[in-house]
């Protein structure tokens, strides 16, 4: 468990909302910024601003050196062995989407491709567009009545020529043991391709992707303390070399003419246009400051308290929570229905008591209509919650319970 | 919470319009997709262009449920032409609702589902 003195490095977590100090349980959307984030970035724009590369002045110079080490930085944060794997994006969802469009030519009519039912929107949309495209067939790892990946029986299934899965769950909090599920899935097809959504592991998990053994890795900066607008696609470096851009423009190429193109190298094929500069920046200042922190406290922390809610509302009448009761199969997203109450009125009375949650389906639809469920309430923690954070919860939706008088 | 007063309340619990209509001639579907809720409206109007009945179904929160149950009770009986003319202030006032902007989407639902209806019954008469 970290202290609560960690709060002090986020200056958002002063504010009070509604006359009451601010209970922000709403990380599984978006991280808040630690002052040394916001300062990296404020930092970048009032002293090194420039576009990189081939610009022969000391600004872009510096700029350049910036972005650049930020990439080394980020693939030594996921445990990559070529730092040109680290393909900068605008955030999973971009991420996501050039893998897929990458794979459209390694998908032939017919293919297997297995994504599961918890999928975020973005994990599954694009599989659905490729696959309809090309004419594989889309195959389901199902969840049970909680929400829980039926992951043995996918493990026991036929051959399968691309896996899309989460690694964390970003409804249910169920953690995907995706190295074995990899191991398993590419013995019976070792040249089955697996494309992870990372977006809601990276933050919390020392995420190795090597050890993994996953070809592509997605997740954003902005669950991670860093800013909006930047992600990284990892891709397996055999793999990537192999890839033609998807994005074409300045950038990409070391020589045109009319006749024929030559791109450049990876990954600066991959990243077309004015890249996020600043962005990635104050994201590197984001992984300096959960290093600090230490993963392994921050992985901990969000645990404890993911479980310690878990706890404390399974013993309010009428509250249902989805996903794994096994402790150690969950991470710090515990999302619910309390009878009687909808999603949106136990969002609005929780806002009154200074407590930010998110209500709906959470971009997966799929796993709603399975469980036959319009919206849940999601609570998610990040390490500088604190135990007073799962008390304020709690109180919040007995008061929702008295209002509705259930 | 000012939203929740008793009336929300009682109307969330125990709608007054709340159901179907045999045989309207006018009917609509709304989704608020951000919570996968859903509002129907049937309608029936008669041949005076008067609102004789209107009925609502689906899943919805305590604002979208109350706020539609509301607006039925204001226009039923009046006739189309002034309904039309209905705006979403007007159906919050009428409803006392002082909602955030994530929120007024719940408020609304049914006031679009209704237009949609009366928009639908338009269109079956053409036909």
């Amino acid at each position: 468990m970290l202290s609560s003195g960690i709060k002090k490095d986020f200056p958002i977590l002063n504010r009070l909302i509604n006359n009451r100090r601010l209970v922000y349980l709403d990380n599984a959307a978006t991280s808040q910024k630690p002052l040394a984030v916001i300062n990296a970035v404020s930092d970048f724009y009032k002293n090194h601003n420039a576009n990189v590369h081939r610009g022969i002045h000391t600004l872009s110079e510096e700029a350049t050196n910036l972005f650049d080490s930020t990439r080394e930085k980020v693939g030594k944060f996921i445990g990559s062995n070529h730092v040109e794997e680290v393909i900068f994006t605008s955030g999973t969802t971009h991420g996501l989407n050039i893998a897929s469009r990458f794979l459209e030519s390694k998908i032939k009519k017919g293919s297997i491709v297995v994504v599961s039912e918890v999928e975020h929107n973005s994990n599954f949309l694009p599989w659905i567009n490729i696959a309809k495209r090309v004419g594989a067939v889309i195959k389901y790892i199902k969840v049970d009545k909680n929400g829980v990946l039926d992951i043995p029986f996918a493990e026991s299934g036929e051959k399968i020529d691309l896996l899309c899965i989460t690694h964390a769950s970003n409804v249910t909090g169920e953690v995907v043991d995706i190295k074995n599920l990899v191991k398993t899935v590419k013995k019976k097809n070792k040249d089955c391709l697996v494309v992870i959504d990372g977006a809601q592991a990276v933050p919390h998990i020392s995420v190795n992707v090597q050890s993994l053994g996953c070809d592509f890795y997605a997740f954003s900066a902005h669950k991670m303390c860093g800013p909006t607008g930047v992600g990284v696609l990892w891709v397996k470096r055999s793999i990537l070399k192999t890839l033609n851009p998807v994005d074409l423009g300045g950038g990409v190429v070391i020589n045109v003419n009319k006749r024929e193109i030559e791109f450049a190298p990876i990954p600066e094929r991959f990243e077309a246009g004015t890249q996020n500069v600043a962005g990635v920046v104050g994201f590197g200042a984001a992984i300096d400051y959960l290093k600090s922190i230490g993963m392994d406290n921050v992985g901990t922390t969000v645990r404890f308290l993911g479980n310690k809610a878990y706890d404390s509302l399974s013993k309010i009448n009428g509250v249902n929570i989805l996903g794994p009761v096994d402790k150690n199969k969950r991470s710090g997203v515990v999302s619910f229905t309390v009878k009687g109450i909808h999603a949106h009125d136990l969002s609005s009375v929780l806002d009154s008591c200074g407590v930010a949650v998110r209500s709906g389906n959470h971009c997966a639809m799929i796993l709603h209509n399975e469980l036959n469920i319009p919206a849940t309430v999601r609570a998610s923690f990040y390490f500088y919650n604190t135990e007073d954070d799962v008390k304020t919860l709690v109180s919040g939706i007995r008061k929702a319970k008295k209002i509705f008088r259930v | 919470m000012d939203i929740y007063r008793e009336e929300i309340l009682e109307r969330y619990s125990n709608p007054h319009n709340f159901g179907e209509l045999e045989n309207p001639n006018g009917t609509a579907l709304v989704v608020n997709t951000s919570c996968g809720d859903s509002i129907g409206i049937f309608i029936k109007i008669d041949n005076g262009g008067i609102l004789k009945d209107i009925k609502f179904k689906g899943v919805g929160c305590a604002i979208s449920k109350a706020s539609v149950d509301i607006l039925i009770d204001k226009v039923k009986g009046k006739k189309v032409s002034v309904v039309k003319k209905i705006s979403a202030e007007d159906v919050l006032k009428n409803a006392n609702l002082v909602l955030s902007p994530s929120r007024i989407k719940c408020g609304l639902m049914g006031w679009e589902a209704l237009i949609k209806a009366i928009e639908n019954y338009e269109s079956n008469k053409k036909n």
